[in-house]
């Protein structure tokens, strides 16, 4: 059961809520462990072993294996935990913006520096229904 | 009596760390975001205060999932810059003012506001970018800082009309302590981004120029704007923008506004940057 929420029709978008952020406990505590130095060593050293510390579902433990990182953020990840993930594997907050997009990074740092992502077409669901 | 001075509002991508840290700020990307702080960085060497009170968020990075407080006072001795997952920042240690900090926590609550007190706290880029812009890079910040953290990372954020309410309260504690301590108060985080899935590099450059005028010249009415606008309008990220209206609470119903600088892009975000002065 989920009420309806005035942020489901903004397009392209995960709101981190209550609910959000429930379902994503233990996989948000994976990417920020992620933060210390020996964490990442020892998530180097042996992947799968490492992550089996964090109780989460089998669909995150896959897409936190598998870096696909918008698919984490609609199973409970926040960018800002995820960005740690990131980081482990090399890649910064405006990299993963050109991957979440699909664009790429040098198109998506075409488009920041020609002035961002425009407002116009992009603040309702039903806009994007043709994308 | 300590008093509030100025307020300076302000930006804080990580990426322009990055950028001061690794000596790239020159270059044809940064050198104008790092210019448009110029100005800001010979101001406050003029302007000189005692103490900054530091309106910021932390990013996953101090608090994880298990502690989430809505508004956390640190009141330590000093905070050490944390590891984001790429190392420290090569920033100094931030200084804090342990006993003002338990004046203003005491204030705040008697004044309900019921506000979580951190006795140790890692600090991230969300309050050493902000240092870094206005200070560069000194051996060692010029003065203490009190940093108040607000969560911004899960919905819902405090409102824009609680954070100025709360700005008004903080007001109250600084003019109440004893020592006669200059205090610029700084509010940071947005302007406008995106970045998480696929509308991630959002900019509304005009949203930005409203909100900016709002802030400075009818605070009342701008700290009214909802989160859904936010949302909608300055991106999932830009909803930081509440936390200018702390600091906006903490000066007087009539400010000048000294500086103004606007720039897009950095990295994902748009840079807003103003210097308010109390009139």
């Amino acid at each position: 059961m989920t009420d309806k929420k005035f942020y489901d029709d903004i397009p392209g978008t995960v709101v981190f809520d209550s609910d959000q952020a429930t379902k994503g406990y233990h996989l948000n505590q994976f990417c920020i462990s992620l933060r210390l130095q020996a964490n990442r060593d020892a998530y180097k050293a042996d992947p799968e072993n490492y992550i089996d510390q964090f109780p989460m579902t089998p669909e995150q433990r896959e897409a936190a294996l598998n870096q696909q990182w918008n698919r984490l953020l609609e199973l409970g990840g926040n960018i800002y935990y995820t960005s740690k993930l990131g980081a482990f594997h090399g890649i910064n907050f405006q990299e993963l913006a050109g991957l979440m997009t699909g664009m790429g990074s040098t198109a998506y740092r075409e488009m920041m520096i020609s002035g961002g992502r425009s407002i116009e077409g992009n603040r309702y669901a039903s806009e994007w229904k043709d994308k | 009596m300590a008093y509030v001075s100025s307020g300076v509002a302000c930006s804080h991508v990580p990426a322009l760390g990055v950028a001061s840290d690794t000596g790239i700020s020159g270059d044809d990307y940064y050198s104008p975001i790092f210019q448009g702080f110029e100005f800001s960085k010979k101001w406050i060497a003029e302007e000189k205060p005692d103490l900054i009170f530091l309106v910021y968020n932390d990013h996953c990075t101090a608090f994880d999932a298990t502690i989430i407080p809505t508004f956390a006072l640190g009141c330590a001795a000093q905070y050490q810059p944390a590891d984001e997952g790429w190392g420290p920042r090569p920033v100094p240690v931030v200084k804090g003012h342990p006993q003002f900090s338990a004046h203003i926590a005491q204030s705040l609550v008697l004044d309900s506001f019921d506000i979580t007190i951190m006795n140790h706290m890692e600090v991230d880029h969300g309050l050493t970018v902000p240092l870094t812009m206005l200070f560069g890079q000194p051996d060692a910040w010029p003065c203490p800082v009190i940093p108040l953290a607000v969560n911004v990372v899960q919905y819902p954020a405090p409102l824009g009309s609680r954070c100025y309410a709360l700005g008004k309260s903080i007001r109250k504690a600084i003019d109440s302590y004893s020592e006669g301590l200059k205090v610029c108060v700084f509010g940071t985080g947005g302007m406008s981004h995106q970045l998480q899935h696929k509308r991630a590099g959002l900019i509304n450059a005009e949203w930005d120029e409203r909100f900016m005028n709002l802030l400075v010249n009818d605070p009342e009415k701008g700290s009214t704007i909802d989160h859904e606008e936010y949302l909608r309008e300055a991106g999932s990220e830009g909803i930081e923008l509440v936390m200018w209206y702390v600091m906006r609470g903490a000066l007087n119903k009539n400010v000048e506004e000294i500086h103004r600088f606007y720039h897009v892009p950095a990295s994902n975000t748009a840079v807003g940057h103003l210097i308010l002065e109390n009139r």
